[in-house]
C-alpha cells in the first residue's frame, strides 16, 4: 500500500488533535466569558466527564472503522484519542475534588464508599490508569504485544464503568446515558461478530 | 438570626396591593444597585411590613430565570427559559374542589386582586445539591384553602400543574407521568410560610418558573413546588405525587429539607449557593425549623423523608 506523503499525515494528525482540544477549548472559552449558566462548576464538571466518554467511545470505534473503511491506518490515532479521553476524565476528576469538594479529602472518601456512581466512576479511572502509563512505544516492547493487548482490553469493562457511572447520576432522563451505552454495545456487538466470522465453527 | 419577622402576620404587616405596585417601581431602579431591600423601604417613606424574608443576598434574577428544573419544558436547565416561549399562562384559571363546602374555579386575575400579595425572600434548595435566595411575590395559600371552606375529610392538598403538550415540548417525553403533581398535609398547606406565588423579584412570574402560579415552601425541596397549577384539590388520602411515583425511595413524600437524611446517589450535608463558589452546609428545614419543626414532632424523619 502506498504511504501518503508526510505533509498530508502530518496535516490530518493536526485536525486530530484540533478536534480533541476543541471541547476543552470551548469550555475555557465559555467559563472565560462567564457564559457556563448559572452554575457553572457542575456545568463544567459534567462537560469534561461527558466528553471523556464521547473520546473513549471514539477510541472503541476507531478498530471497527479501520476494518470496515479498510483504512487499517486510522489506527494510528488510537493512542492519541484514548490519551485525549484520559486527560478529560481526569480534568474531570481535578474539578470534582479541587472545586466542587474543595479537597475535602474525608468527603471524598465518604462519597467513594457512599455513592455508587462515584465508586463506579473512580474504579474507572484507576482501570484507566494503567493504560496511560502503557501507552508508549517503549511499555508495548517490555510487555510484550501479546500482555500489552491483553492490559488494554481493560477498557471494555471501563467504557461501560464511565456509562453507568453517568446512568445512576441523572434523575430522570436517561436518555443521553443510554445513548453511550447502545453505541458502546454496538460497537463490542461487531467485535464478537467479527471474532466469530474469523474463526469459522468446526 | 437569618430570619427579620416572625411569619404570623397580621394584616398591617401586609403590603397591599397599590403600595406593593409603587414599591415595585422604585426597586425596578434600585435593584441595579443591589439597593432595593432597605432603601426601597426607606425612600418610599411607606409603612409596610415585607412579607417574612431572608436578610441574605437575593440570588441574580438571570440565574434565577435561566436555571431551572421544570421538565415540561426540558430536562436541561436552560431548556425552560429556551422553550417557555410559546406557553401562555393567560387566560389561565385554576380549579379548587374537593373536601370543601365551596368549591370553586378562579381566574388568575382575580386571584391576584382579591389577596393581598406581598413579597417574600426565600432560600430554595434544591434536592440536586444546590440553592438560590428568591424574592417572590404571592398570598399565602392558606387563604385560598380557607376560601372554600374545608370540610373535616381535607387531610391533603393536592395540585396539578397544567397538561399541554403543544406549548411544552417535555410533556411529549415520558420522563415523568405528566401531568406534574405534588401535595401537601393539610397543616402544612395551611402554615403561614407556604405561599402561592406570581411573582418574582417585583414582576409576574415568567413562564419558566412557574407561571402564573406556583406553590413555594421553603422548608422543601424544590420539587415540591409544583408550577403552572390548574387544579388543587383537598383531599382525604395522601396523593400520588410525580418524584415520589418515579423514585420513592429517593423522592419522599414530605421532602423536609435535611441534611441528615442523604438522597440514596448523593449527600444533601452540604448545597453550592449560586453565584457562590465553596459549598455551605444545607440546614435542617432549610433554616426554617424553628417555625415549622413542630409541623414534625414526634416523626421519625428518616422514615418520613
Amino acid at each position: 500500500m502506498k504511504r501518503p506523503s508526510k505533509t498530508r499525515d502530518n496535516i490530518v494528525y493536526a485536525l486530530v488533535w484540533a478536534a480533541c482540544f476543541a471541547p476543552i477549548v470551548w469550555l475555557a472559552w465559555k467559563g472565560f466569558n462567564g457564559d457556563l449558566g448559572a452554575n457553572p462548576i457542575e456545568k463544567l464538571i459534567r462537560q469534561l466527564g461527558v466528553w471523556g466518554l464521547r473520546l473513549l467511545l471514539v477510541g472503541l470505534a476507531i478498530t471497527p472503522a479501520a476494518r470496515i473503511l479498510k483504512k487499517p491506518r486510522l489506527v494510528r490515532f488510537r493512542r492519541t484519542i484514548g490519551l485525549f479521553a484520559f486527560s478529560y476524565i481526569l480534568l474531570h476528576l481535578f474539578s470534582y475534588i479541587g472545586v466542587d469538594l474543595f479537597f475535602d479529602w474525608g468527603q471524598l472518601w465518604k462519597d467513594i464508599l457512599k455513592r455508587p456512581f462515584i465508586t463506579l466512576g473512580m474504579l474507572g479511572f484507576v482501570l484507566l490508569i494503567p493504560l496511560a502509563v502503557t501507552s508508549t512505544n517503549g511499555w508495548v516492547i517490555r510487555m510484550g504485544r501479546a500482555a500489552w493487548s491483553r492490559l488494554h482490553r481493560l477498557i471494555y469493562l471501563i467504557v461501560p464503568l464511565g456509562v453507568i457511572h453517568y446512568y445512576l447520576l441523572v434523575k430522570a432522563d436517561h436518555r443521553p446515558p443510554l445513548v453511550y451505552g447502545v453505541v458502546f454495545l454496538a460497537l463490542m456487538g461487531w467485535r464478537l461478530w467479527e471474532a466469530r466470522r474469523s474463526r469459522p465453527s468446526p | 438570626m437569618l430570619i427579620r419577622q416572625a411569619p404570623d402576620l397580621t394584616d398591617n404587616d401586609v403590603t397591599d396591593r397599590g403600595l406593593y405596585l409603587k414599591r415595585r417601581t422604585l426597586m425596578a431602579g434600585l435593584a441595579g444597585a443591589g439597593l432595593f431591600g432597605a432603601a426601597g423601604e426607606a425612600k418610599a417613606g411607606l409603612t409596610y411590613g415585607k412579607g417574612f424574608s431572608t436578610q441574605e443576598k437575593a440570588t441574580s434574577k438571570e440565574d434565577i430565570t435561566t436555571y431551572n428544573n421544570f421538565y415540561e419544558f426540558g430536562v436541561d436547565k436552560g431548556d425552560p427559559a429556551e422553550n417557555s416561549g410559546k406557553f401562555k399562562p393567560r387566560p389561565w384559571t385554576v380549579r379548587i374542589d374537593g373536601a370543601c363546602e365551596a368549591p370553586r374555579t378562579v381566574g388568575i386575575e382575580d386571584l391576584i386582586g382579591r389577596n393581598k400579595l406581598e413579597e417574600r425572600i426565600y432560600r430554595m434548595r434544591c434536592v440536586e445539591g444546590w440553592s438560590m435566595v428568591i424574592p417572590w411575590v404571592g398570598f399565602p395559600l392558606k387563604d385560598l384553602i380557607a376560601s372554600v371552606k374545608p370540610t373535616s375529610k381535607a387531610q391533603y392538598v393536592a395540585f396539578e400543574t397544567v397538561m399541554r403538550p403543544s406549548e411544552m415540548p417535555g410533556q411529549g417525553w415520558n420522563t415523568l407521568d405528566w401531568p406534574y403533581r405534588e401535595g401537601l398535609r393539610m397543616d402544612e398547606a395551611m402554615h403561614p410560610l407556604t405561599l402561592m406565588a406570581v411573582g418574582l423579584y417585583g414582576d409576574v412570574l415568567p413562564n419558566q418558573n412557574g407561571a402564573p402560579l406556583r406553590l413555594v415552601v421553603p422548608w422543601k425541596y424544590g420539587f415540591k413546588g409544583v408550577k403552572s397549577i390548574v387544579r388543587i384539590s383537598l383531599v382525604e388520602k395522601q396523593p400520588v405525587t410525580s418524584w415520589n411515583k418515579l423514585a420513592a425511595r429517593e423522592y419522599g413524600f414530605f421532602a423536609n429539607v435535611n441534611p441528615a437524611v442523604d438522597h440514596p446517589r448523593w449527600s444533601q450535608a452540604t448545597e453550592r449557593r449560586i453565584g457562590e463558589f465553596r459549598r455551605r452546609d444545607t440546614l435542617p428545614f432549610n433554616g426554617y425549623g424553628e417555625w415549622v419543626g413542630d409541623l414534625y414532632r414526634g416523626m421519625d424523619l428518616k422514615r418520613f423523608y
